[in-house]
Parts: C-alpha cells; sequence; structure tokens
C-alpha cells in the first residue's frame, strides 16, 4: 500500500494517468478539466511523463488524433468537460467502432445553453450511445483508480473499446483530498502492455476506419454492442485484480458494477451516480428509516443484473440524478425500469432530478426524498407516468407561468 | 479500366472493421455521375492542372501531354471544368 497524499482531484487523476506512461496526451482546456492536463504538461515539461503531449487546436483534434495515434499502437489519454466533449462525440463514436482503447478523464460539467460551467451528468449521458466504457467515480480515490481500471478493460484484446472515466467537476476535481497515487511500477503490474488488434504500418497497409456498405455495417454495430456487453465481466475480474493488489474493493459482490451501503436488507433504496453518493451516505447514516444505497459504477455495460440483484428485496426505490432527456424522463430512472422488467420484481420507481448545473443538494433535500421513497414503499408503483418524476429543486417562484405554458 | 477483386465478396468483418489497401476502387463513383466532363483535345494544351485538381484522380495523363477522363470513377463535380484554363473541358448532361 501507498501512503496517503493530499491532492486536488485534477492532480490526482493527472498522476494515476503518469503512472500509466501513456504514449500520446493530447488534448485542449475546459473548465473544470483543465487542471488535469495542465498538470501532465507540467510532467512533460519535467521529464517525468515519457510519451509524446499534444498541444492541439480543438477538442475534435485532440480525440482524433488519439484516434490515429491509438490505430498506430499508442496507449492515449485525453480529458475534457460539457463542450469539449460534445466537440470530441464524433470521433469518439468512430474510436468505438474502429475499436481504438482511447481512455479519457470527463470532469463531468452541464451543457449550453445556457452557459454554465458547473457539474451535472448532461455530457456523460449525452454520449451514451457512443459504445465507450463509462465510470464514475464518487470520490476523489475511485477517481485514481478507475483510470487504472479504466485502461485495463479498455485496451483488454477481448473488448478494445473506448472508455470515459467520469468524476464530477469541481466537486471532485477541485477538492482535496488524501489519496494513495498509484507508482509506475505498481501500475505496471496491473496494467499489461496494449497489445492491439491491428496497427497503422507503412510497411504493412491497412485501411482502418473506412467504409461499409449496408451489408456490413450492422455487425460492425452489433460487434461493439456485444464487446460493451461483455466487458461487464472484465470489469468484474478488473476490480477484483485491483482489489488483490491494491485493497481498495469497489463492489465485489456485485461484480464491481455496483456499490451499495447502508441496511442490504432494507425495504427502501435510493441510487445515485457520482459524488452525491457521499451525501447520501452523510443522510442515511443519521436517518431513522432504513436505507440502502445502491451506486452503480457504470452506466455502460448498464450493470442490468446487478441492480436487479441489488434491488431484489427493495419495495420503493428513489433515483437522484442530475441530468434529463428532455421530453421523456431522467435516463437513469428510465434505463431502471427498463433493466426491472420481466425481472419478476416490480418495485417503485421515483425519480428525482436535481443537482443540475451545480445547484448545491443538501442533506435536508436528500432526507426528505428518502421520506417519500419510505412512504411510497406501501402506495406500490404510480399509475400516472408525470407521477413518477420529481424536481425538487425547481423554484417555481422565478419561473413565470407564462414560460412554461 | 481497374483490375481488382472485389473485396465485398465473401467479406467477414474482422475487428474495428480493418480492411485491406486500396479497396475503394471496387466502389465504381462514375454512377454517381449527372454531368460527365468531355475533353476537347484540339484545345487542351496538356498543362495537367485537371489532374492537380481532380479529387478523384479521374483526369489522368495518358502520354504526350494527352489528358483522359476516367469515366469508372468521374462524379461529375465540374472541378476540372472550372479550374481548365483554356476552357477545354465541358460539362455535358448525362442524359438517356
Amino acid at each position: 500500500m501507498g501512503e496517503q497524499v493530499m491532492l486536488k482531484g485534477d492532480r490526482a487523476v493527472a498522476h494515476s494517468v503518469l503512472s500509466t506512461q501513456p504514449d500520446v496526451v493530447s488534448a485542449y482546456p475546459i473548465t473544470p478539466q483543465t487542471g488535469i492536463v495542465e498538470k501532465l504538461s507540467q510532467m512533460k515539461a519535467d521529464g517525468d511523463l515519457r510519451g509524446e503531449y499534444l498541444k492541439v487546436d480543438s477538442e475534435f483534434n485532440a480525440a482524433s488524433s488519439c484516434i490515429g495515434a491509438s490505430a498506430a499502437g499508442a496507449r492515449v489519454f485525453s480529458a475534457t468537460s460539457s463542450q469539449g466533449l460534445k466537440l470530441m462525440s464524433e470521433p469518439l463514436f468512430t474510436a468505438s467502432g474502429m475499436r481504438l482503447p482511447l481512455v479519457l478523464a470527463v470532469a463531468n460539467r452541464s451543457l449550453s445553453g445556457p452557459l454554465s460551467i458547473w457539474n451535472d451528468h448532461t455530457d456523460a449521458f449525452a454520449e451514451r450511445d457512443g459504445g465507450m466504457i463509462q465510470f464514475f467515480a464518487e470520490d476523489v480515490q475511485e477517481a485514481v483508480d478507475n483510470v487504472l481500471m479504466a485502461y485495463r478493460v479498455a485496451e483488454d484484446p477481448d473488448i478494445s473499446l473506448p472508455a470515459l472515466a467520469n468524476l464530477d467537476g469541481y466537486i471532485l476535481t477541485h477538492v482535496k483530498e488524501p489519496v494513495e497515487i498509484p507508482t509506475e511500477e505498481e501500475t505496471n503490474a496491473f496494467l499489461p502492455k496494449r497489445e492491439p488488434h491491428a496497427t497503422l504500418d507503412p510497411k504493412n497497409p491497412k485501411t482502418m476506419g473506412a467504409f461499409a456498405r449496408p451489408e456490413h455495417w450492422t455487425e460492425t454495430r452489433y460487434a461493439v454492442h456485444d464487446a460493451l456487453r461483455r466487458s461487464a465481466d472484465v470489469i468484474g475480474e478488473t476490480v477484483e485484480a485491483f482489489a488483490d493488489q491494491f485493497g481498495r474493493e469497489y463492489g465485489l459482490e456485485y461484480g464491481g458494477l455496483v456499490q451499495t451501503y447502508g441496511d442490504e436488507d432494507a425495504d427502501v433504496a435510493i441510487l445515485g451516480l457520482g459524488s452525491i453518493v457521499g451525501t447520501m451516505r452523510d443522510v442515511v447514516a443519521d436517518h431513522p428509516t432504513s436505507v440502502k444505497i445502491v451506486k452503480p459504477r457504470v452506466i455502460r455495460p448498464y450493470p442490468v443484473e446487478a441492480l436487479r440483484e441489488a434491488l431484489a428485496g427493495v419495495e420503493s426505490v428513489g433515483v437522484l440524478t442530475k441530468e434529463v432527456s428532455p421530453g421523456h424522463q431522467s435516463t437513469l430512472a428510465s434505463e431502471l425500469k427498463s433493466a426491472m422488467y420481466g425481472s419478476g420484481h416490480n418495485p417503485t420507481i421515483q425519480s428525482y432530478v436535481l443537482g443540475l448545473a451545480g445547484r448545491d443538494v443538501t442533506k435536508a433535500e436528500i432526507a426528505d426524498i428518502v421520506d417519500e421513497v419510505a412512504a411510497a414503499a406501501s402506495s406500490g408503483p404510480s399509475k400516472t407516468f408525470v407521477g413518477e418524476e420529481d424536481w425538487p429543486q425547481l423554484d417555481r417562484d422565478i419561473l413565470p407561468n407564462e414560460v412554461t405554458n | 479500366m481497374s483490375s481488382i477483386n472485389d473485396p465485398y465478396e465473401d467479406l467477414t468483418i474482422s475487428k474495428g472493421a480493418v480492411a485491406e489497401p486500396g479497396t475503394s476502387l471496387v466502389n465504381k463513383t462514375g454512377t454517381w455521375r449527372e454531368f460527365k466532363a468531355v475533353i476537347d483535345h484540339d484545345a487542351c494544351t496538356g498543362c495537367g492542372i485537371c489532374e492537380t485538381f481532380c479529387p478523384d484522380v479521374a483526369a489522368k495523363h495518358v502520354g504526350d501531354r494527352r489528358y483522359e477522363i476516367d469515366y469508372d470513377y468521374c462524379k461529375g463535380c465540374g472541378i476540372c471544368a472550372n479550374e481548365c484554363p483554356v476552357e477545354a473541358i465541358e460539362m455535358v448532361p448525362e442524359v438517356k
């Protein structure tokens, strides 16, 4: 075990990336991610980062140059947030189709408009269908550890897909926490050298990322879908190997995909993603109701079986989420409902959209949600779709009727 | 004009759909054409600007300062006609 040091989240992630010694780091600054690549840039200048550091003109180019380098066989890294992730979206979808294991840290931030630099999960969910593995971190240590695990899963020759290691902007990037940083030797023992399925090589020319006719595209998309589903098992093995080597455990009983806290036998559960789980744990520790906390560590692959197991004895679930799919409902809640369909178990699932664009989520607000979710345990699932979602922080006083009507 | 086996016959998808190089030659994009570039060889000075500008390498030097259009791949975009300094290339509608 290494010793703990006090580091800001962005710096800690940079140190974790350094321990993997990527061949190419290509990045463009954006708040609140900038500290990650700024630190890596300094590491390059100091001679600690031995790979190339590319200063590019946009996030589109950052992701695209990572694709080129990855296609040549390199281990690559980039980091971004919000609008930057949107600009990377097109090349990231390409990377998954090309089966290139780009690893990115994403400091989650809301999307325009209106412009906001603060944290929520709108950016990550907007990339949901890109064929990327997506990890989420509750605290700085998990963000550090997810970088190593993301590399091991993404670069597994049987998976070979891009991975996003999400961490909440500001809440984790700009907070100092005591963390253990893996050394390069430790990371080498955990993370094998990349073995690419094909490499760009002038002596052995080939075409990568080319054209597919209607007769062939379905198969390539299915291959991405299949690899992403299979990655669930690889994540399980990876989390186990990580626990063996580093002593930190991330939901071993749920295949490394989901963690639970609190009373395992509770009828009531609340589910959240990322740093909000820390506040949820604080609330539940003092709350009179017995509550189980369910924390998915990934949204892709979607942990269907792990969530079914975690919610097997639960009558009522509250989903606390920092995103919404306008015109439907929060994706975290609707996907949980789809996961329970056909399981033979139909708990009440209530969705709470909150914490958007940096609005603080207080312990009192979460305690109120716990009370509501507990009350719903006896009433059963809502028969009206609208009744299943609540925006507890919505301030009607500043929202005139003519804007919503 | 070109002889290449169609790589799409009996194709199995490799990881990441990595393909053999040069295989796009089987896609004869000339069928997309609505206008056909026709060179007036009496007016042509053989400068080669059409070859330089053609985005599909369809305007080709065939020797002795003579240029021909490869209609297997000419998409009829008209860039050569636009660039020709002596207006020796005419875009003729493809009609039947």
